[in-house]
């Protein structure tokens, strides 16, 4: 197991986010998180990156307790990459620096092999003749992309991804969704919160629903998304199908 | 914003040139022609009043003295060497000063309330009192104590005062354009492994800085003309010396010489500002970088 949620729990306020969550995601699985907005899969992938203080409950990562007190959480983010659903990059910094940025900062790597290492990595993905460009003289889908070789380029174990479609044009989308399946088909464990029901259905391999900060059900693509059991999720998937979105 | 500009610190009037080129760019040579021959005419027209005006030469006497502008020039220009001095000392100074409370005062966390609280502490404090009562207070009080190891000289501690009230101010200033960045930015930071001092460093104070680059060169030409308040401790800049000149003399043209001194750094200063406000602006409503 690489990664294992027991009863995450979270409030902002008296708002309770989440409500004991429950997750396991096995080495190079991918799981998808679809919920109706407001339903905590944002904040549940924050919570995994440390990014978010969870109130109740245990993160292990590879057998190791890291949302306790006393954890570099520093070190662990370093291991897990997250990309947001609007892109994030430094506006000020070129491609090239935001990518090693990190490496060069936070891990100690040198200045020489994190820009090969950042170079290697944006002419695999089509980016090859971006690396002195700045950020916003890219397009969104280019940005999006950019911002996914940034959390790769530590080489991390697993990859939450946010809704890093929903900014995009409608014929931008694509292209950022098939680095998504290049990085499923090399074995990547993922999680990712997305709303492109279709796109969940070719690329989990599990699909969990969440609703109000619980989990409502969770099984196979085509189990959940095409003979759901809850009424819940049902009802969720009725919306979703009416909206065009399946 | 307003009450965020340093002491004095008006906004700068819109660019005369900028406002000029607009106009010719828009109305072409017959534009120019009529802007030109009104503006002569206007100034021709009130130099003549005045000049006619049956008060002028008493006024002329007593401000224009061109023979004593000219006695007076060495010392008042020797004064404001000192000005010179004094500010650029005083301008770096509050530059990293005040960038250094800025981020005392945006560090996120309960371990960090005591350094906010601090930074909030020394900004109420030296934003609240008028600079020339912080003067009297250091700049006479603490050389009066004769602390061993500590100096005596008021130009030192006047500065301390001057530098100390600015950087409450900028500090302020810069928190303005650190808050300006999204929250993101510190996020993504972070989601890189960054501690919160590297997010900081290499991912919002660039950004922040270049936000507030037009206020903080508008605090530049305020503190150009206060570090002239340091005359009431005695200090031997442009303004005491012109008037220890004026009170020996019961002419006050060595102040028109220092004015003229001060409008010759302070209002290319402006222009630059204002220059560079309006180029920044442009840039950012392009979009690029
Ligand atoms: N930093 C925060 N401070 C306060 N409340 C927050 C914060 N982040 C999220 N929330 C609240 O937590 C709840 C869940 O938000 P979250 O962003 O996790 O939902 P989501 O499932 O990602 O929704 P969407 O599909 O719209 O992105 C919402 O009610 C939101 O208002
Ligand atoms: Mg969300």
């Amino acid at each position: 197991m690489k990664l294992a949620l027991r009863n995450i729990q979270k409030s902002f306020g008296s708002n309770h986010v989440l409500k004991g969550i429950d997750l396991d995601v096995d080495e190079h699985e991918v799981v998808c998180l679809i919920g109706p907005s407001g339903c905590g899969k944002s904040t549940l992938l924050r919570t995994i990156n440390l990014l978010e203080r969870i109130d109740e409950g245990t993160i292990h990562l590879d057998g190791e307790l890291v949302s306790g007190p006393g954890v570099d959480a520093n070190a662990v983010r370093q291991r897990i990459g997250i990309v947001f659903q609007s892109f994030n990059l430094f506006p000020h910094m070129t491609v090239l620096k935001n990518l090693t940025l990190g490496p060069i900062k936070a891990s100690g790597v040198s200045r020489a092999e994190a820009e090969a290492r950042a170079i290697e990595l944006l002419e695999r993905f089509g980016l090859g003749d971006k690396v002195d460009e700045y950020p916003d003289r890219l397009s969104g889908g280019q940005q999006q992309r950019a911002a996914i070789v940034r959390a790769l380029v530590g080489d991390p174990e697993v990859l939450l991804l946010d809704e890093i479609t929903s900014a995009l044009d409608p014929e931008l989308v694509g292209e950022v969704l098939s680095v998504i399946r290049e990085l499923a088909s090399r074995g990547l464990t993922m999680i990712l919160a997305t709303h492109e029901m279709g796109f969940a259905r070719d690329v989990a391999n599990r699909v969990v629903f969440l609703d109000a900060g619980r989990v409502v059900e969770r099984g196979p693509p085509a189990q959940v998304l095409g003979t759901p059991t809850q009424p819940r999720t049902q009802q969720f998937l009725r919306r979703v199908i009416e909206g065009g979105r399946l | 914003m307003a009450s965020d500009q340093p002491p004095g610190g008006q906004l700068a009037p819109p660019s005369l040139t900028g406002g000029v080129n607009t106009y010719f760019a828009q109305e072409g040579a017959r534009g120019a022609l009529i802007a030109f021959v009104s503006t002569v005419v206007f100034f021709a027209v009130a130099i003549f009043a005045i000049g006619r005006s049956e008060n002028w030469p008493t006024v002329q006497k007593s401000f224009f003295d061109v023979e004593l502008m000219w006695d007076s020039l060495p010392a008042v220009w020797d004064g404001f060497t000192t000005n010179v001095w004094m500010f650029l000392i005083g301008q770096v100074a509050i530059m990293a000063l005040a960038l250094l409370i800025a981020v005392m005062r945006s560090l996120k966390g309960p371990a960090f309330l005591p350094v906010r609280l601090l930074a909030i502490l020394f900004i109420d404090f030296f934003r609240g009192i008028p600079i020339i009562l912080g003067l009297l207070l250091f700049g006479f009080g603490i050389p009066a104590l004769r602390l061993p190891g500590l100096p005596n000289s008021a130009v030192f501690w006047g500065l301390v005062v001057v530098v100390l009230s600015y950087s409450a101010y900028t500090a302020e200033v810069y928190r303005s354009g650190i808050d300006a960045v999204p929250d993101s930015q510190r996020l993504s930071a972070a989601s890189l492994g960054l501690t919160q001092w590297q997010g900081l460093r290499y991912a919002v104070l660039p950004q922040a800085i270049r936000n507030v680059i037009p206020a903080l060169l508008n605090g530049f030409v305020s503190l150009q003309k206060d570090v002239a308040l340091l005359s009431v401790l005695g200090v031997r800049e442009a303004v005491r010396e012109a008037q220890i000149i004026t009170g020996r003399n019961f002419n006050y043209s060595p102040y028109i010489v220092a004015t003229i001194l001060f409008l010759a750094i302070s209002v290319p200063s402006a222009r630059f500002a204002d220059w560079y406000t309006a180029r920044d602006r442009a840039r950012r409503s392009q979009g690029t970088g």
